[in-house]
């Protein structure tokens, strides 16, 4: 009850803050018009990052026995996987939801309070469900892209519903509180350490790193809410391949000439449908 | 954090594994879509187990391995063309042509980069779904990886005079074109085709001077 009362409490503050934040900063993408502030966040975290996180998870790695951070791995996974199951019932999909669950009780007993994956060897695959994607399930858009302080990327919906997700987390419930506190920085500094090697393919990929991570987490995102059956492929040859079509790639030097003249009006009209596109573009 | 960084992680080792696809010997006239695709990979990914140069990040080596192996595969004017939207065909051919040239040199170091770090991933493919006549598939795969779940790797193939070539990845549910098209919308509102062109360029000669970093133990 009081609970429920605090949790309600804290999320409408949350939402009321994040409009306060938000108000004013506009950017020229629809999907991100926060942009100012995005990317302001983004800027932050990868400080954090770089003197903080990064250095503690490199440490990690080379200094705790691989068994170890598999251990580490598999102990908070499973405790995530009982919020998951609850998600995937959530969304109507009974048969995943009572494998997640199927997983915790074999993780926790037989996998020795899940430092052990047995399930997973034993043909009971892991999933990753939260309540946004179950919102999304159900309906709802996800609204504009969100850049969260030290959390990462986001959209607004799962923002709002993101003390929901940490209350499905079985370790929030961890008494005393300096033990869940220590298990929470492990938790984040294992789940670093399996990324060292991807954050530098990511910069080399980037142009602008800011651009790349929010254009893939939103795509990834909408996959992951309504998994694409490779339907896609027909729709997008119908909406996109016009433009390509009209210039066959036998032919390059097709008679689409005078280029630079048209390129250049093609520049000062999209400036003015977005004035802030040059100012809030800027790193 | 983690979401992110979780896609991080897999998207890049699936880069790698992505990019390894394609070693040519002796090629079947009328390879199907996904079996051309099976093939690259698993050829790709042995050369990259075995191959002592490449584990120690010999970058010469590495990208000879993506000239050779995977690129006569891969149709990079379309990728471009396609990344570049409603802007593509108010480009000169020249710039067209310029811009195709850097956004393939970008591609061949990530793909290098990735192609580097494969370690013990095995891949996966479904069975493909598509009708006989049909001049555009989508070839659909996973990674498994040690740690973590696997990784969905997807590729748009499509038939041309040449045979089947690819033209999109989807790492994690991320198209690689649809990804690089709001940074390519972007930099041409801000200096036009040729400013996009000078931005892939610099980005480009970065690259060409870092070191490549062979994969943690």
């Amino acid at each position: 009850m009081s609970l429920t009362t605090k949790f309600s409490a804290r999320s409408a503050a949350l939402a009321l803050g994040v409009s306060i934040l938000l108000a004013g900063c506009a950017g020229p993408n629809p999907r991100d018009p926060y942009e100012g502030f995005n990317r302001a966040m983004f800027t932050f975290n990868d400080t954090v990052d770089t003197y903080a996180l990064k250095p503690a998870a490199t440490t990690y790695r080379a200094v705790l026995p691989s068994f170890v951070q598999t251990g580490v791995n598999n102990f908070f996974g499973n405790l995530a996987d009982v919020w998951t199951g609850v998600n995937n019932l959530l969304q109507g999909h009974g048969e995943a939801g009572l494998s997640d669950m199927t997983r915790f009780a074999l993780n926790s007993t037989l996998g020795i309070v899940g430092l052990f994956d047995i399930a997973s060897e034993a043909g009971l695959p892991k999933h990753k469900e939260d309540f946004g994607q179950t919102l999304g399930t159900w309906g709802m858009p996800s609204g504009p892209y969100l850049m969260l302080p030290l959390l990462g990327p986001s959209t607004v919906r799962d923002a709002v519903v993101l003390p929901l997700d940490v209350k499905g987390d079985l370790w929030s419930y961890k008494e005393p509180a300096y033990i869940r506190n220590t298990g929470t920085a492990l938790r984040i500094i294992d789940q670093r350490a399996n990324l060292l090697d991807a954050s530098t393919l990511l910069e080399d990929a980037a142009l602008d790193r800011y651009e790349f991570i929010r254009d893939s987490y939103l795509q990834r995102r909408e996959s992951l809410i309504h998994p694409d059956d490779g339907t896609s492929l027909q729709r997008r040859r119908k909406s996109e391949d016009a433009a390509y079509e009209a210039v066959p790639a036998s032919e390059p030097a097709a008679p689409v000439a005078v280029s630079a003249p048209s390129s250049a009006a093609e520049a000062p009209k999209e400036v003015n449908s977005v004035p802030l596109a040059a100012t809030s573009v800027s790193p | 954090m983690t979401f992110i960084q979780r896609f991080i992680g897999a998207a890049g080792f699936s880069l790698a594994a992505t990019l390894v696809p394609l070693v040519h010997s002796a090629v079947p006239a009328n390879e199907a879509p996904d079996a051309l695709v099976k093939r690259i990979s698993q050829e790709v990914i042995d050369i990259a187990k075995t191959d002592k140069a490449i584990q120690a990040g010999d970058q010469k080596k590495v990208m000879d391995v993506v000239e050779n192996k995977i690129l006569p595969y891969v149709d990079f004017q379309r990728m471009t063309a396609l990344a570049a939207g409603r802007f593509w065909r108010d480009a000169s051919p020249e710039q067209q042509k310029a811009l195709s040239e850097q956004f393939r040199t970008l591609l061949i170091f990530t793909y290098s980069g990735a192609l580097s770090q494969i370690k013990d991933e095995t891949i996966e493919f479904k069975p493909l779904r598509a009708e006989p006549g049909d001049t555009e598939v989508e070839v659909r795969s996973q990674v498994n990886v040690a740690r973590g779940e696997p990784i969905p790797l997807n590729y748009r193939v499509a038939k041309s005079a040449s045979g089947w070539k690819i033209y999109d990845i989807n790492v994690l549910g991320a198209w690689l074109v649809e990804t690089y098209k709001g940074t390519f919308a972007s930099e041409i509102n801000k200096g036009g085709v040729d400013g996009l062109i000078k931005a892939l360029t610099e980005k480009n000669k970065k690259l060409a001077n870092k070191p490549l970093k062979p994969a943690a133990k």
